[in-house]
């Protein structure tokens, strides 16, 4: 029963959504008085209608219900309760009802939250919404229906895949889809503005705390998911230029150009057309990103060929939504009015120049990731890797970062050249000692990238702090914080992986118990091997003594382990996290006579990379706590004042 | 801080958004100017045994060599960490050698792919060996590679 209640909310809920559609078209269009008074309920219903049956389906999963044809193929009884509970969302079927849900709750939230638009704009809006949901509803009963049954149900399932069973599967999704399909609202608010004609600062100020909470889940999530990657792979390294990666930044970095722009506009009322243009973009690429995980392209152009489906179904949304959007933007961007003017230097001018280095790096990665799948339909295999993805973004990265060292230091409008070389003078210090200091400390061997990032992070975590300067810190706005709290963290975030690039070493050894090996001041003894079982696995676990200068100060415990449902070794490696970096110590093979493959890496300042991106979350969220607060405060006292720069 | 500009009207507004315009268009196209170059500088061709022996590829290029760990070729080197083995495609076989930790799922009979170089005796020396942990998954550049667990056969698709 618990399966067919789901599925029956999922059609309620697409017909919610047809409705709400044509009601918000009789809203905007007619001014039609009971169209208006139902179109927000409706679309609190439909989501709660949605995350009901996700609630259903996670209840299913927590039962081990192996009549459910999803549930059989992706679970097993003797799964941890966590792993069912989050095994829900670890297979195609399941992440698609999760992308409805999540559309469906952000088009409640905006009914039900959203007070700075005008009425028809938000009606409007909510349209928009309704028919993005529309699709995904399709798509999700007529070609991934999560709640099929099946006849007759099995004894037990086939489990989860081991990789996937881990405390980060149970996070790490919900908040990357949470920001991903946050930016289908940046991207109903464009569509709702350009309808009514209402592209103004008022917009933007209303799109913009929907966007920077969408990007903070989005910079969450991909921090998390790159400290997984890191210590679940065992392979020591921390981003990989998979595609699947990728598909998760290319919207981060469109969402960060985004409300950029959106700030311009709402302060200076200035890229219109442009913040409009990139609400666009983001939600596209939340679009192609899901194409690309969920169409199997990635596995196999010809797979794909073979069951094109789903690929096809995801591409003709994108076509639609995206091609609708565009020629709605052709349509109506003459009625977009230019807003004020800036001059080139001015810190218009250098959110531009952060705009536009922002979606050349989104290019690049769009390219080096569709490159492949299109030499491989002509017939030529090609792999594109790191060194392409290193090579054209890492040079891109320290240009922004150095727009970012000098955008924040600048008037609006109009600044004097002069004065810009004056506040820009400590950062390029900062800058040149830093740059100084590394090539001396690594004898000059150092890569001239990581020695460029060293350089660029000094000079950005110096000059993210000037604003502040002779500042009554109490009475500085939270928003301001923020943004000297996110910037802040991007400098040390690519002080972390400059450090992790340039200076990690690495000591591989086939290790007898008893055996003692040196590495960056650490002693690693190697005590002993035993064998070790868990709820659904089996394991060797080594049992290392670390010590330094003849003190130990910790045991680490790294396995390698065998998983039987579906049968699957992997590694356990184990991280010991210190003041001055992270010694990640892995079990490999065992060899003849007694011998044991080990791995050991010391990474210095390695943990900086995910400090910063939680630096650069919080930073957002303080932003976004800030506008809001402030937003309240307007209410109250209604004649507003002009806004002040973050 | 700074007063509001007052919206002008008249050429130099269009005169702006003009320069937006060409702004994005300049970023746009050296933006694809950089991937192409980088393309053809950077991107790893993907070769079989069979592709690679027939290319004669050049001794220290970077490629990526995919294919079948022969049946019976994986040999450990006496300092443990140091691994020789043959990658095949049903057509040519190639000796490679690696130092590390290999993969969880790299064994005789299952797929890799090889990242590195041949050296002068024809040696592919690899830097790095990718293969998935999903027993499910092959590498997309595997495609066509099968291998018969009854004959020991590794045959190649087209």
């Amino acid at each position: 029963m618990i399966a067919e209640t789901g599925l029956a909310a999922l059609w309620l809920a697409a017909m919610l959504a047809g409705a709400q559609l044509v009601f918000a078209w009789m809203a905007v269009a007619r001014g039609a008085e009971p169209a208006q008074r139902l179109i927000r309920p409706i679309a609190v219903a439909q989501g709660v209608l949605t995350c009901g049956a996700m609630a259903l389906l996670i209840l299913l999963f927590l039962r081990s219900d192996m009549s459910v044809y999803l549930v059989a193929a992706n679970s097993h009884s003797l799964k941890p309760l966590l792993y069912k509970f989050a095994g829900a969302w670890g297979n195609h079927e399941g992440s698609m009802l999760l992308w409805v849900a999540v559309i469906s709750a952000s088009g409640a939230a905006v009914a039900l939250f959203e007070r700075g638009l005008d009425k028809r704009t938000h009606y409007a809006t909510l349209g928009a919404q309704a028919a993005i949901s529309l699709g995904f509803y399709a798509f999700l009963l007529l070609a991934s229906n999560p709640f099929a049954r099946l006849n007759p149900p099995v004894e037990d399932g086939q489990g989860l895949n081991p990789l996937l069973q881990d405390p980060g599967l149970a996070f790490h999704p919900p908040t990357l889809y949470l920001g991903y399909v946050g930016l289908s609202v940046a991207f109903s608010f464009a569509v709702g503005a350009l309808l009514t004609r209402e592209v103004n600062a008022r917009f933007a100020k209303a799109v913009r705390p929907w966007v920077l909470a969408a990007w903070i889940l989005l910079t969450f999530g991909i921090t998390a998911g790159s400290y997984w990657a890191y210590y679940e792979l065992g392979w020591g390294g921390w981003w990989f230029w998979d595609p699947v990666e990728n598909a998760s930044l290319m919207p981060w970095l469109a969402a960060t150009a985004l409300f950029h722009s959106a700030s311009v506009l709402a302060a200076r009322d200035a890229l219109r057309a442009w913040t409009v243009m990139l609400a666009v973009i983001a939600f596209a690429m939340s679009m192609v990103g899901t194409f690309l995980v969920r169409s199997g392209i990635l596995t196999s152009v010809h797979a794909f060929a073979v069951d094109p489906t789903r690929g096809t179904f995801i591409l003709a949304l994108l076509g639609l939504y995206i091609g609708g959007a565009l020629a709605l933007f052709a349509l109506r961007v003459h009625t977009v009015n230019e807003g004020a003017r800036f001059e080139p230097v001015s810190r218009e001018a250098m959110l531009v120049l952060n705009n536009l280095l922002l979606c050349v790096i989104l290019a690049l990665v769009l390219i080096g990731t569709l490159y492949p799948l299109l030499t491989e339909m002509m017939g030529v295999r090609v792999s594109v890797g790191p060194p392409y993805f290193n090579a054209v973004i890492g040079p891109l990265t320290i240009a922004l970062m150095a727009v970012l060292v000098v955008g924040p230091l600048l008037r609006w409008r109009k600044d004097d050249p002069k004065a810009m070389v004056r506040r820009t003078t400590p950062a390029m210090i900062a800058a040149a000692l830093a740059l100084i200091a590394v090539i001396a400390l690594s004898a000059g061997a150092i890569g001239w990238l990581s020695a460029l990032g060293f350089a660029a992070a000094a000079a950005v975590a110096l000059a993210s702090l000037l604003p502040l300067w002779k500042r009554n810190l109490l009475r500085t706005p939270l928003y301001t914080w923020g943004m000297v709290v996110a910037h802040l963290g991007c400098a040390v975030s690519l002080a972390g992986m400059a450090s992790e690039s340039a200076f990690s070493q690495e000591r591989l050894a086939a290790a007898r118990p008893g055996e003692k090996f040196e590495l960056a001041g650490y002693t690693v003894a190697f005590d002993h091997v035993l064998p070790i079982a868990g709820p659904n696995w089996t394991a060797m676990e080594a049992t290392l003594t670390v010590s330094r200068n003849g003190r130990v100060i910790g045991t680490a415990k790294p396995q390698s382990r065998f998983f039987a449902d579906p049968p699957t070794p992997t590694n356990e490696s184990v991280q010991m996290t210190r003041l001055g970096g992270q010694l990640y110590l892995v079990l490999g093979d065992q060899l003849e006579a007694g011998r044991w493959q080990l791995r050991i890496w010391w990474k210095p300042f390695v943990t900086f990379i995910w400090a910063g991106g939680g630096l650069i979350a919080l930073g957002g969220a303080l932003a976004l706590i800030g506008r809001i607060r402030r937003e309240r405060r307007h209410k109250a006292a209604p004649k507003p004042a002009r806004e002040r720069f973050a | 801080m700074v007063a509001v500009a007052s919206p002008r009207q008249g050429p130099k507004r269009k005169h702006q958004r003009l320069m937006l315009v060409l702004l994005a268009l300049a970023a746009t196209i050296g933006g694809v100017l950089l991937a192409m170059s980088a393309l053809k500088d950077q991107a790893a061709y993907f070769y079989t045994p069979a592709e690679a022996l027939a290319a004669r590829v050049e001794p220290g290029t970077a490629i990526r060599l995919g294919g079948m760990v022969e049946s019976g070729s994986l040999e450990r080197a006496a300092d443990g960490v140091t691994i020789h083995f043959r990658l095949t495609d049903g057509k040519a076989s190639v000796p490679a050698s690696f130092s590390g930790i290999t993969p969880d799922l790299f064994k005789e009979n299952g797929g890799a792919i090889a990242e590195g170089s041949f050296d002068a005796d024809g040696t592919f020396r690899a830097t790095n060996i990718l293969a998935k942990h999903d027993e499910r998954y092959m590498p997309r550049e595997m495609e066509g590679i099968q291998y018969d667990p009854n004959t020991h056969k590794v045959e190649a698709k087209p």
